[in-house]
């Protein structure tokens, strides 16, 4: 089997796993949750373009996944614009705005790289607590429609999951065909070293703009989608803490690779619900998993399931021989 | 004269907040000179300070005998911080050391947490509250500890780092660990040293600022942030670079909060960080040397 058959096999196969999962999880506090499963996926998907793809840190992603989704809330909750489109201008502004400042941010390297999406992320994240008359401020934005098809209204967790994931696999579709495009080939040149892939002609300062817009504007339409889908936002979950969280969901699932991120997300999202077991401890355990995760499993699980898998058929070989 | 005295105001409380930036983003530059890692976990030991003292306060010791207690505490954290997490790792990439000391930083504040709850605790100041007039400003007592201690601090590292053996190996290593190795230095010794150091700053730093604001297990984020600004700005510099780094940002935010918008203050702060990682990304000192990978 070739690789593009195997590759085409397997997001096959995911995605019919995706889409009979609800009929396992009848339980609506289960599907509830792989609602959210769906959209952190699609903001580490997106993340992994810049981060894994290409190397650049973000430490300000929540704020693209705010913007959309106070761009989609404010139109549609206070202004009563039809939810499709306020979601397309959130894309487009929020994609507006990062090409941007992608230009001087991505000029940085390093720490200074991620110290200006921080302090990117921290001033959006002001913004939205301080604009008190627009968003609402800190006590949050009510009463943000479902988003609907003609009569047919988004309404409850079954649809949402649908609805959500379609963008989802959507999103992973695409960036799987850019992992093995050109345009992949040459963000993974600029992640080894970007001396050698401006020299080998491509055009570092614009693909990486490029690629940071694109992030942004995938984490808005998670953004509009978490809206439509929570019908209530507030600055609280656009923070920091979830600039931290989408980073580690990436680098836990493995830098590169888009079921990686799947797996990340997933993880990421189930382990508050386990760790409500330890009650008040919860905060401590996850620092601690955190922590030995990148420890001991600093290619993430992506990574430490490839070496798993050569490390079994090379004793394989070993026997057959 | 009076928006005079107001501006003069401003620049007085600025100064204060500032000297606490320099000494957090010390800290910062501290450990980033001998081992390259940024600590996200800095702003912890500055909580750290502020709460352990309040404990220890309250358990009935005296004022000297808490700080001390308190700046071992957070220094203690550190070096269990370098001891478990950081020294086992040998070929890290440096996205995985931020991500590191990210999980160690909620940790700590996990752990504080659940010791100290999430209530806000209040030290008192240090000699009594009554404010003194400077020409048409006043300022408290405490804003005389906050600037004695800093400049004490930064004379004492000077010194430090100028004079004696170890600071100049510490220095060694920043210009090139190899090299430094090779001479003889023991460089994991020295990367121990500096987590002592700015764990033992950062937590001072946190005791002399808990009289002016409110302390909580959650204050160090912020802090930690306004450090890290602090130290960019200066262009990582274990020294001067540094501590006028965190004036400018201090006056820079205190003025902003007076005539722009108090509500903004902390967004203030990384619109500075941000001009000038955009227009001078080597700090505003740094000559030589545009770009650090």
């Amino acid at each position: 089997m070739t690789e593009a058959k195997r590759d085409i096999l397997g997001f096959l196969l995911f995605a019919a796993a995706v889409l009979i999962a609800p009929f396992f999880f009848a339980d609506s506090y289960i599907l509830n949750v792989l609602v959210f499963v769906g959209i952190n996926t699609l903001l580490a998907v997106a993340l992994n373009l810049l981060l894994g793809f290409a190397g650049q840190i973000s430490l300000g992603h929540a704020a693209f996944f705010g913007l959309g989704a106070y761009i989609s809330g404010v139109m549609t909750a206070a202004h009563s614009f039809d939810p499709w489109l306020a979601m397309l201008i959130a894309a487009v502004s929020t994609g507006v705005a990062a090409f941007i400042i992608g230009f001087p941010i991505l000029k940085l390297k390093g720490h200074y790289l991620a110290m200006a999406t921080l302090g990117f992320g921290i001033i959006v994240y002001i913004v939205f607590n301080e604009t008190v008359d627009l968003t609402g401020g800190p006590s949050g934005l009510p009463g943000i429609p479902n988003l609907s098809l003609g009569e047919f209204s988004f309404d409850n967790d079954i649809k949402n999951f649908y609805l959500i994931w379609a963008f989802t696999l959507l999103a992973m579709r695409i960036s799987l065909n850019l992992y093995r495009s050109r345009i992949g080939r040459a963000l993974r040149a600029i992640h080894d070293s970007e001396v050698a892939a401006r020299v080998a002609g491509v055009n570092v300062k614009n693909l990486k703009v490029q690629i940071f817009t694109m992030s942004a504007v995938i984490s808005a339409l998670a953004g509009s989608l978490y809206a439509h889908t929570m019908t209530f936002i507030s600055p609280a979950s656009f923070g920091f803490n979830f600039s931290v969280e989408l980073v580690t969901m990436v680098i836990i699932g493995g830098l590169g690779s888009v079921y990686g991120s799947f797996m990340g997300a997933a993880i990421l999202t189930l382990l508050p619900e386990f760790l409500r077991i330890f009650h008040d401890y919860d905060i401590i355990v996850y620092g601690l998993l955190l922590i030995l995760i990148i420890m001991f499993m600093p290619g993430g699980l992506a990574g430490g399931f490839r070496t798993a898998l050569e490390r079994l058929s090379r004793s394989r070989k070993q026997g057959a021989d | 004269m009076e928006a005079f005295g107001e501006i003069f105001q401003y620049i007085l409380s600025g100064f204060s907040t500032g000297a606490i930036y320099a000494l957090i983003g010390f800290g910062f530059a501290v450990i980033y000179n001998s081992t390259g890692i940024i600590n996200f976990a800095q702003g912890e030991f500055v909580m750290l300070g502020g709460l352990a003292t309040i404990f220890f306060i309250n358990m009935n010791f005296p004022l000297p005998v808490s700080v001390i207690f308190a700046i071992a505490t957070a220094t203690l954290t550190g070096v269990v911080f370098e001891r478990l997490a950081i020294r086992p790792l040998k070929n890290a990439t440096p996205l995985n050391l931020v991500l590191i000391t990210i999980g160690a930083s909620i940790l700590i504040r996990g752990g504080a947490m659940l010791m100290w709850g999430k209530d806000t605790h209040v030290l008192p100041s240090f000699s009594g509250s009554d404010p003194i007039y400077i020409a048409d400003a006043t300022i408290l007592p405490q804003h005389l500890w906050i600037f004695s201690i800093t400049v004490l601090i930064i004379a004492a590292s000077r010194m430090f780092f100028n004079r004696s053996i170890t600071g100049k190996a510490m220095r060694a290593c920043a210009y090139n660990r190899e090299a430094a190795g090779l001479v003889g230095i023991d460089v994991k010794k020295m990367v121990l040293f500096s987590f002592i150091i700015s764990s033992a700053i950062g937590s001072l730093a946190g005791i002399i600022i808990a009289p002016l604001t409110m302390s909580s297990y959650d204050v160090g984020v912020m802090l930690g942030l306004k450090g890290f600004c602090a130290a960019i700005i200066g262009g990582m510099s274990n020294g001067a670079g540094t501590v006028i780094g965190g004036l400018l940002l201090g006056i820079l935010e205190s003025l902003g909060a007076g005539f722009i918008s108090a509500s903004y203050k902390d967004a203030i702060a990384f619109i500075i960080l941000l001009l000038i990682l955009f227009f001078r990304p080597e700090g505003i000192f740094r000559k030589d040397e545009t770009e650090r990978v």
